[in-house]
């Protein structure tokens, strides 16, 4: 029961501080939509897990689509039917508004995005490398659920061998 | 009344990507013995397979040594099934995907496709192997 502790305290934090609130939580709230293509999941989800395209704005997307057999040192070249198909559903649900800006993002990486690094501000290179994470890419080495498209902090996990003194950083927002 | 729910939901499976077994493991080591026209040779494929090719990367840095257990994207960390058919039974009975990441793969790790002896040699090493 301990693990629900943060989102009660959530819901209480909404109904005191009203809307202003629930937009910054929803703002948050990084899911696959809900009509994910299962094309997404198995081309795009095999070598990294399949990431929400509201991570990325449209631009980094269409760079990303249109140069797969070069991508981040590995060919992910797909058919030309799965690219066009999921290029459109990508163009549809990317990020816009306050988690991604209109600025371009370094080499199209999430990771480079100013919301990735704020939300991971804590973290350093030293935590990306340990054997249990290996990369910032990984998600899934402490968001539990990220397969599933689920990155609630409730459903944080400290990936083994992290420095006690960095475990501030998962149980803080 | 019954031929048009079924239609549809038949299409929506097609379009939704939805796979099915096509082949085998062994129908496909059958099918690159016969383009090559030679018997494969597991013990070589084992090589192949554990190998770098004048590049970072062998087969084994993503897939494991020996490929029984999940193994894990040598960049990106993120962990995948067992190519070995006796420990994922879904492992090489889709013609697409064995195609798809051989091209992909074999880029990879040797910087050109690969050809349909080394294809075979490596299917036959991994039919071979036991969880």
């Amino acid at each position: 029961m301990l693990h629900r502790c943060p989102r009660i305290r959530r819901r209480w934090a909404l109904m005191l501080l009203g809307p202003l609130a629930a937009t910054a939580v929803w703002a948050d709230s990084v899911r696959l939509p809900a009509q994910t293509p299962p094309l997404y999941r198995t081309e795009c989800g095999s070598c990294h897990i399949a990431y929400p395209p509201a991570l990325l704005p449209a631009a980094s997307w269409q760079r990303l689509m249109g140069s797969l057999e070069r991508h981040y040192g590995t060919d992910a070249s797909l058919d030309p039917a799965a690219v066009q198909q999921l290029s459109a559903w990508l163009q549809i649900h990317a990020g816009s508004g306050q988690r991604v800006g209109p600025a371009p993002v370094p080499q199209d990486r999430i990771t480079r995005t100013a919301w990735f690094e704020r939300k991971h501000r804590a973290l350093d290179d030293s935590v990306w490398r340990l054997p249990s994470v290996k990369s910032a890419a990984n998600c899934a080495a402490c968001h539990s659920d990220a397969e599933q498209g689920h990155f609630d902090d409730e459903r944080l996990r400290l990936p083994p061998g992290l420095p006690a003194h960095y475990r501030h950083a998962f149980l803080d927002d | 009344m019954r031929t048009i729910p079924t239609l549809l939901t038949l299409t929506l499976l097609a379009a939704g990507g939805a796979h099915a077994a096509d082949t085998s493991p062994a129908a496909e080591l059958t099918r690159f013995e016969a383009e090559t026209g030679s018997t494969a040779d597991a013990a070589r494929g084992q090589r192949f397979f554990t190998q770098t090719h004048g590049r970072e990367w062998s087969c084994a840095s993503c897939h494991g040594d020996p490929p029984t257990h999940n193994g894990r994207h040598a960049s990106t960390g993120k962990s995948i099934a067992p190519l070995a058919p006796a420990a994922n039974p879904q492992a090489l009975t889709e013609r697409a995907k064995v195609d798809k990441w051989f091209r992909r793969n074999c880029g990879d790790v040797l910087g050109r496709a690969c050809t349909a002896a080394e294809k075979a040699d490596v299917l036959a090493y991994l039919i071979r192997l036991r969880p």
